[in-house]
């Protein structure tokens, strides 16, 4: 390739000290070790622990979806068979095995790889289409024979342990794992090493394939690879740290059922995955946040936030393929070439009618579901402090009505909005390309 | 001469009842320059795909350095030695020239599917990526994603990434095909000389490319090689005059044929 | 009588798995949701039975299901065609999710009572004490029927013929400037039309209820993969294979453990894996499909029929 025209001018190896990294990735450690300071309430440290390992579970995932662009409606598997692993290994534990009750994690990580290594051999035959339908397919697999051995699965009840009874040194200490706060900054410091090695695993030569295979599978043949090879590694590679997210579980909840392998499960990490947005690395953190707050928070103020997140999803596919971290990424980049201000009226007017209209849509479902799903609790509710009676046609009335004037509004702040944001573009694009003549 | 770099001897290809390839031979040297021409539908694509791995051979034998190659996975060609590029632009969209043009040289840098060494640290690697990248003037355009190059950026790039890993028997599918004059004749330029000192084929419909660049011209015809001999001779030849190359050398003048840039 | 009710559960399962392989050979898509259209089939067959009667709900239903598939093409599936198949799989993914959602909403997250009309409610014949229901023999009739048609509309229409070409040269056909939008839209309809039937049939025979998709939905995935991607027969033949097997299976108490001793092995609890050893086949009747499509895949990733390897 060194060719004697060219390589006169060897390329500088200009390596800053980068940082920006440093600052980011202490300032992720910083977050996590304060964060449960600010939390108050034995609730909200709950929520923190499930957020933590659903970010690791997602990030897991996007090694998939992301990186190599592999849709699987499995993933649950691997999370699911790291936890159940991981309990019996406690219960092996609690009967006097010497191992450290903080490494149950890393058995979960390696019950994650061993099945990924055994079930991906069947799932990565195929690529694209076909592979999302036999992960679909080896994921029913595994919950139907689940409830088939409850001699490991324990069956409807499931298995349960005890976190407490850990031995060894650190144990001794007060390490027992019994105040949840430990739990927490257990999963903290797994959730760090896990980013951190996921992040530089994308910086690999096998993460970069992936990407390349992800493009274009059929080039990546031609430059000498071989794409099932690499679709097999990458599932167990996902499968691995999927064990891990399994693992803490485990710990966390000291319980394992069957449904932790259900494809809803499953479909809940595609879900909020791709609503974090598979295109950047921290996005699965983002859709890790979403999941929690949708599964614990929003699951308490109605029945139908099911219904919420579905059409919320259908929207992002459609207007934002790229997930709220592309959105995100999008509007700093707005910031950066000044163009913000000028979205500014827009993005409010949208936000408003969006809102009014939401409360519409919002009577509307939980009208519906007061008389369907709730009847024995009487026909009246309130959204957002207005009462309503779902028995009431006023009621009706007046929710579809909201609905459809604040949609029309909406309608119309959207189009303001899409020709000020292409005008952006357009600006934005020339800037780039001028900046770019100036290199040479 | 001990082995050809690439040997072809009866191979075939059907696509069901019809024959595309009807017993191709073709022998090239290790350094020669071919160039493989015919009408349209003689299957001079196939003939790539053929001894790419992208399709399996009806019958015969292709070997490579003295190997047999048929019936091996593309990747397992390709790690022996042998690169093509594609007619219709086949890059890595989202990822950027860089990152194109270093993937297509990891395999073959050793890397293959390492993950326990990041990236940045490999400094060969990267020198020669960017080397590699200057070569193909795309220096400015580094860090853009494929997809948004220019078309003949991303002909570039294609030839790039067929280039990178290394191979020393390079498969070009009209490498010009799309593109405008100025534009051909800096790129003729640029394809000798970033494929100097390898085996190379080129598949190719601008005559002026064709007796620029060719050692010797194999003329297919019909799934047939008809003649395979020096520009000169191929021209001279009433077969592949009357088969094909009259109808285009009257048709198309062959601009700059006469002072083609040897 | 197995044999009878293997193959109308195989007919239904090929009822929907020829819709998503035509949908899926025409345009790249896998509609994840294509059960969620059979459950609709369902539904509104039931509403609409329940206000009148059960034929026009026969003709109805379908229809209603087709309308709802061409407008969710039309105005979602197509703006996602740019992202690319990704994009397209995830959006119908959505759709199951919000049409799951608006099923418990609208009737209610338990069975409803849709029944099998009385005019079909009798036994056909009875054989061997075990008597064969007249609607099974309807639901045969109609899938056949089915069949038929969706075999002549391919043989001689000329939309028919662009399909089977897009078949089995997904790549030329586009390139012969056939993809026009309006096929796609007309094809998706159609196959969630043939879905809907297949949800009018099938709600009444077996169960109507808002986990009714998700039951079938992975089974009709592993039918499209065993018989082979974008292949008719290769569905077809699946289809009944596996309606075959799910139906016997309920029927047998075999184990390993029976055979095992039957050979003069004794195997006891502290036999090493004896929970597989005493599981009998009525068990795992649920997961023989996936056992099925594990077995194919290894021994026969491109399907009973299939041609295309990846």
């Amino acid at each position: 390739m060194t060719n004697p025209t060219t390589s006169s001018l060897r390329p500088l190896h200009f390596k800053p000290l980068n940082g920006v990294r440093i600052v980011v990735w202490s300032l992720f450690a910083l977050v996590l070790i304060i964060l449960p300071l600010a939390a108050h309430s034995s609730f909200a440290l709950t929520l923190l622990c499930l957020t933590g390992i659903a970010a690791i579970a997602c990030m897991s995932y996007n090694m998939l979806l992301g990186q190599a662009g592999m849709l699987s409606f499995g993933h649950a598997v691997y999370t699911g068979l790291g936890t159940f692993v991981a309990i019996h290994t406690m219960n092996k534990i609690v009967g006097g095995w010497p191992l450290p009750m903080w490494l149950v994690p890393m058995v979960g990580g390696f019950a994650g790889l061993g099945f990924g290594a055994l079930l991906g051999f069947v799932t990565t035959r195929k690529a694209g289409t076909p592979f999302s339908m036999i992960t679909l397919g080896v994921g029913e697999l595994v919950f139907a024979a689940a409830l088939m051995f409850p001699e490991f699965f324990g069956g409807e009840a499931g298995i349960n342990s005890n976190r407490t009874g850990g031995t060894g040194w650190l144990h001794d200490l007060g390490l027992t794992f019994g105040p949840q706060i430990q739990v927490y900054y257990l999963i903290a410091i797994y959730l760090f090493i896990c980013t951190a090695a996921m992040y530089a695993f994308t910086m690999t030569p096998l993460g970069r394939i992936a990407n390349a295979v992800r493009d274009n599978a059929e080039r990546a043949e031609f430059i000498g690879y071989d794409t099932r090879w690499v679709r097999y590694l990458i599932v167990m590679a996902s499968s691995f740290f999927a064990g891990i997210a399994g693992g803490l579980t485990a710990l966390n909840v000291e319980a394992a059922t069957a449904d932790l392998l259900h494809g809803v499960r499953s479909g809940g990490y595609l879900l909020f995955t791709f609503l974090g947005g598979v295109g950047f690395f921290f996005g699965p953190i983002i859709g890790s946040v979403l999941l929690i707050f949708s599964l614990v928070v929003l699951s308490e103020y109605t029945k139908a936030w099911q219904l919420y997140v579905g059409i919320v999803f259908l929207i992002m596919v459609v207007y934002a393929p790229g997930g709220f971290s592309a959105l995100l990424m999008l509007n700093l980049r707005r910031i950066k070439y000044g163009e913000w201000r000028k979205m500014r009226w827009p993005y409010a007017g949208m936000v408003f009618f969006g809102l009014i209209a939401l409360w519409g849509i919002a009577a509307i479902v939980e009208m519906a579901y007061q008389i369907q799903v709730a009847a024995g609790s009487g026909s009246a509710l309130t959204i957002a402090g207005i009462p309503l009676d779902a028995s009431s046609s006023s009621s009706w009335a007046v929710a579809i009505a909201v609905m459809i004037v604040g949609g029309a509004a909406f309608e119309y702040w959207r189009r303001k909005f899409a020709k000020v944001w292409s005008d952006g573009e357009e600006r934005i694009a020339e800037a780039i390309k001028k900046a770019e003549a100036a290199i040479v | 001469m001990s082995t050809y770099a690439l040997e072809l001897s009866n191979v075939t290809k059907s696509f069901g009842k019809t024959a595309i390839i009807r017993g191709v031979n073709l022998a090239v040297s290790k350094g020669e320059r071919v160039a493989v021409i015919g009408p349209n539908g003689a299957g001079k694509s196939t003939l790539f795909n053929l001894i790419s791995g992208r399709f399996e051979p009806t019958s015969g034998s292709i070997k490579l350095h003295g190997d047999e190659i048929i019936g091996k996975r593309p990747y397992e060609i390709s790690r022996r030695g042998l690169a093509r590029s594609f007619q219709i632009t086949n890059i890595f969209s989202r990822l950027s020239v860089f990152e194109n043009l270093r993937c297509a040289a990891l395999y073959a840098s050793g890397q293959k599917y390492s993950f326990w060494k990041p990236l940045s640290k490999l400094n060969e690697l990267n020198d020669r990526t960017e080397a590699l990248m200057a070569s193909i003037e795309l220096k400015r355009r580094r860090d853009v994603p494929a997809s948004l190059l220019t078309y003949s950026e991303q002909r570039a790039l294609e030839v790039g990434i067929t280039i990178a890993g290394g191979g020393d028997v390079i498969l070009l599918d009209e490498p010009t095909a799309g593109m405008s004059h100025s534009e051909t004749d800096r790129f003729v330029h640029l394809i000798r000389t970033v494929t100097m000192g390898k085996t190379l084929l080129t598949v190719e419909h601008d005559m002026g490319v064709v007796f620029g660049l060719a050692d010797r011209i194999a003329v297919l015809v019909y799934g047939e090689v008809i003649a395979f001999d020096t520009p000169d001779k191929v021209r001279a030849d009433p077969k592949v005059q009357e088969a094909y190359l009259g109808a285009v050398l009257d048709a198309e003048h062959v601009p700059g044929l006469a002072g083609a840039h040897v | 009588m197995s044999v009878l009710n293997g193959v109308s559960y195989g007919l239904l399962l090929f009822m929907l798995s020829a819709g998503l392989t035509l949908i899926f050979s025409m345009m790249g898509v896998l509609n994840f949701a294509h059960a969620s259209f059979y459950m609709l089939g369902a539904y509104f067959a039931y509403q609409v039975s329940e206000w009148t009667n059960y034929w026009v709900a026969f003709v109805v239903a379908p229809i209603l299901v087709a309308v709802m598939g061409g407008l969710f093409e039309r105005y979602v599936l197509r703006k996602t065609h740019k992202s690319g198949h990704v994009a397209e799989l995830l959006v119908t993914f959505g759709l199951s999710f919000v049409i799951l959602e608006l099923v418990q909403l609208i009737w209610g997250r338990s069975a409803v009572d849709y029944k099998v009309p009385a005019a079909l409610d009798g036994s056909l014949f009875k054989l061997f004490n075990s008597s064969f229901p007249e609607y099974r023999a309807f639901m045969m009739l109609v899938a056949v029927g089915m069949l038929v048609s969706l075999f002549l509309m391919l043989k001689k229409t000329r939309i028919g013929l662009v399909i089977q070409a897009a078949l089995t040269h997904p790549e030329t056909t586009e390139a012969l400037g056939h993809n026009v939008p309006r096929v796609f839209a007309m094809v998706f309809a159609g196959g969630c039309a043939l879905a809907g039937l297949a949800g009018v049939i099938g709600g009444n025979a077996f169960i109507t209820e808002p986990g009714m998709a998700q039951a079938v939905g992975a089974i009709i995935f592993v039918v499209v993969v065993v018989g082979g991607m974008g292949s008719l027969a290769g569905a077809l033949i699946a289809s009944v294979l596996i309606g075959l097997m799910q139906t016997f299976a309920v029927g047998l108490d075999w184990s390993f453990l029976g055979g095992l001793s039957a050979l003069g092995i004794d195997v006891t609890p502290d036999t090493f894996g004896y929970p597989v050893w005493k599981l009998k086949l009525s068990q795992i009747g649920p997961i023989l499909p996936y056992l099925l499509l594990v077995v194919m895949l290894v021994v026969r990733p491109k399907g009973i029929m299939g041609t295309r390897d990846d």
